[in-house]
């Protein structure tokens, strides 16, 4: 068990107090691929944020790699998102003044990684996602699918056990979605890295091995989508 | 290392003229502070060569007019001094402390040499005058013991006067040896005093006994000097003059706290005060110059703030992919760092640059201040070690000025920076 949550509850006090997350609980197996579904605002991000530790839970349990995440120092949390996590994200989240070599080699940067030796490995993972050429450029210069994929590799580069992507696809045309999603069930299926995608599309969530419906701040059906039926539109094809 | 200045350099290159504007506050900061320092050391300097003509711990003594009734006598009466005085200066009551005593005698008198005169007042003095008032000789010697002895009439002229009663052009020197006449009796040059900032341009020097034997003077002299030791504290120096003071007014039949009958002029603690007048300006001048590079922190402080606030998104990605605090802690530091010594550094070479320009200009120049030449700024720079002090001061600015921001966009949550956009 990677991740295991248990009665996890999140309010959010704002103006007025918001209660997202009704008490979550939800175990994911190591290596599996699985999409959380919902309606929008219905707490998909919020818990992606709290499985990827840039946001606290106020009660319950989460339990990442045999370890309870709770009350992290900072510093703490830092080493866990770097070493555990990758992040992909729907707007990229990318650093405009960087350009994708660099951008892709910041994780190992942040674990004292040797300049040349992190440039090679970021090279090779540009390369792996047939970004070689595009090395040099800034993130202005590339299109959303090579953005994307840009951080994907940066995802990608501290050889993380989870990756945890918030709407990959959500700025993506059909076309570049399902190369994404092409993308990340190769890694799934080749390197047995555990995904958990977040999306409200269908197609998309059709692409992932579960699915996991999540609806008025807790989890309900759990589909199994080994056979990648689950979409109305069969299998293969993102409809935009 | 190499990356952190990669990250600043990137950081500068995107916001150019807002850092060469603040930088620019840091290095006119930098630059007033050495400018001042530098003007204030000048100006030290100046007051360190007046002051430092006189040997440094001396009393003189001259008389005046009581200031209040004593005794059965009015006040306002006319106090004159006379060999009395010096015994009982010398006597035991103040041998533990006084050393040294060489008075006075003089009289006005009007030189003649040729068709030509000057008026001038004639001193009657000893040996040791020389050495008391730190007398700079141009030429020849000072009055010594077998003039005294002998009551010889030698003079010693100050360079001004002499060049007055030569023709134009003639070197002052050729009146060495010549006679002059004072007030109708011949004396003998034997000397020619420098005429510098302090020194009079009209007194001359006699021996002592012969100004006293040739106008007559008796008993009375006009004032004298003595040397001292063993009172090193400003109250020390005063609970001494108060006794003293009281002696000598006693003897002339005026009150023992009368300051109006007798004048002290110690030197020494005359150059207490100046020294700690000029540790006062030295502070002051830091003080002003520490506020003006304060304006500069500020400055840089608040553009790190700006800086900050705008990359707040991208401080949310590095903590997103595994950043700690410290490290963006460390990154903002160093930029304010950067830039702050950058600037800093150009700031204090323009200082140091100017002062020179003041050296070479105002340096050594002379002023006339009512009649006396005073020199402005004498040597007005600062040392290495005020650079020194001063790169230290910018580090540490640079620290304070990016440390608010710094923590600020340490603190910032991970979530909450993803969400700024
Ligand atoms: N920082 C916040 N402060 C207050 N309320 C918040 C905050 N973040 C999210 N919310 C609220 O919490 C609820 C859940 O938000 P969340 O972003 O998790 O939804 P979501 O399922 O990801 O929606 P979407 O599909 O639109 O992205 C929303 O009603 C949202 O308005
Ligand atoms: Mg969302």
């Amino acid at each position: 068990m990677i991740i295991e949550l248990k009665d996890v509850n999140k309010t959010y006090f704002g103006a007025q107090p918001l209660h997202v997350l009704k008490g979550i609980n939800l175990s994911i197996e190591e290596g599996e691929f699985v999409s959380i579904m919902g309606a929008s605002g219905s707490g998909k991000s919020t818990l992606l944020n709290i499985l990827g530790i840039l946001d606290n839970y106020d009660t319950g349990e989460y339990w990442l790699a045999g370890k309870l995440i709770k009350d992290l120092t900072e510093k703490q949390a830092a080493d866990y998102r770097n070493r555990m996590i990758g992040f992909v994200f729907q707007s990229f989240n990318l650093i405009g003044f960087k350009t994708a070599v660099e951008n892709v080699e910041l994780p190992l940067f942040y674990q004292g990684v040797p300049r040349r030796k992190r440039h090679t490995m970021a090279m090779e993972f540009l390369d792996r996602l047939g970004l070689k050429d595009w090395a040099g450029h800034y993130p202005n210069e590339m299109s959303g699918g090579q953005k994307q994929r840009v951080a994907i590799a940066r995802a990608l580069i501290t050889n993380p056990r989870i990756i945890l992507a918030d709407e990959p696809t959500g700025a993506l045309d059909s076309k570049t979605s399902e190369e994404v999603m092409a993308l990340l069930a190769e890694l799934n299926r080749e390197e047995k890295v555990t995904i958990i995608v977040v999306t409200h599309e269908s197609g998309v969530a059709n692409c992932t091995n579960k699915i996991v419906h999540i609806k008025d701040g807790v989890i309900g059906e759990i589909e199994e989508n080994q056979l990648h039926n689950a979409s109305v539109l069969g299998a293969g094809s993102i409809m935009k | 290392m190499r990356d952190l200045f990669v990250e600043i350099y990137e950081s500068i290159r995107r916001n150019k003229l807002r850092t060469v504007l603040t930088g620019f506050a840091v290095a006119w900061g930098i630059f007033m502070l050495i400018v001042l320092l530098g003007a204030g050391n000048g100006l030290i300097n100046s007051f360190g060569q007046a002051s430092g003509s006189f040997a440094s711990n001396t009393i003189a003594v001259y008389p005046g007019r009581t200031s209040e009734p004593y005794d059965g006598l009015q006040s306002g009466r006319r106090i004159t001094l006379q060999d009395q005085d010096m015994a009982l200066t010398l006597g035991p009551s103040f041998a533990a402390y006084v050393d040294d005593i060489t008075p006075t005698v003089g009289t006005s008198v009007t030189v003649v040499r040729g068709r030509k005169s000057a008026s001038g007042y004639l001193e009657g003095n000893y040996p040791s005058r020389l050495d008391v008032e730190k007398i700079k000789l141009r030429y020849g010697r000072f009055i010594n013991e077998n003039d005294l002895k002998e009551n010889r009439k030698v003079v010693v002229i100050p360079e001004r006067l002499g060049e007055n009663l030569l023709p134009e052009g003639r070197d002052v020197k050729t009146l060495m040896g010549e006679r002059l006449k004072l007030n109708g009796i011949m004396y003998r040059v034997v000397g020619i005093t420098a005429s510098d900032l302090m020194s009079s341009d009209n007194l001359m020097f006699a021996p002592f006994t012969t100004v006293k034997k040739v106008y007559n003077k008796g008993n009375d002299i006009d004032d004298f000097t003595f040397s001292f030791h063993g009172l090193d504290t400003e109250e020390a120096n005063e609970e001494f003059e108060k006794t003293y003071r009281a002696a000598i007014n006693l003897r002339h039949r005026a009150s023992p706290t009368d300051n109006g009958a007798l004048w002290l002029e110690n030197r020494f603690t005359q150059n207490l005060q100046m020294s700690k007048a000029r540790r006062v300006l030295n502070i002051a001048l830091w003080i002003i110059g520490l506020f003006t590079l304060l304006g500069g922190i500020v400055g840089v402080s608040n553009i790190m703030l700006i800086t900050v606030k705008e990359r707040t998104h991208e401080f949310g990605i590095r903590k997103a992919i595994g950043a700690s605090p410290a490290s963006i802690t460390k990154l903002i530091i160093a930029e304010s760092v950067a830039i702050t010594a950058i600037f800093g550094y150009i700031g204090m070479i323009a200082g140091l640059a100017a002062c020179e320009v003041l050296d070479k200009t105002l340096g050594n120049r002379t002023m006339d201040v009512m009649g006396e030449q005073i020199a402005v700024l004498i040597d007005p720079t600062v040392g290495v070690n005020v650079a020194l002090e001063a790169t230290l001061l910018l580090i540490i600015a640079g620290t304070i000025a990016g440390l608010t921001p710094a923590l600020k966009a340490a603190r910032v949550r991970p979530i909450e920076a993803l969400r700024a956009e």
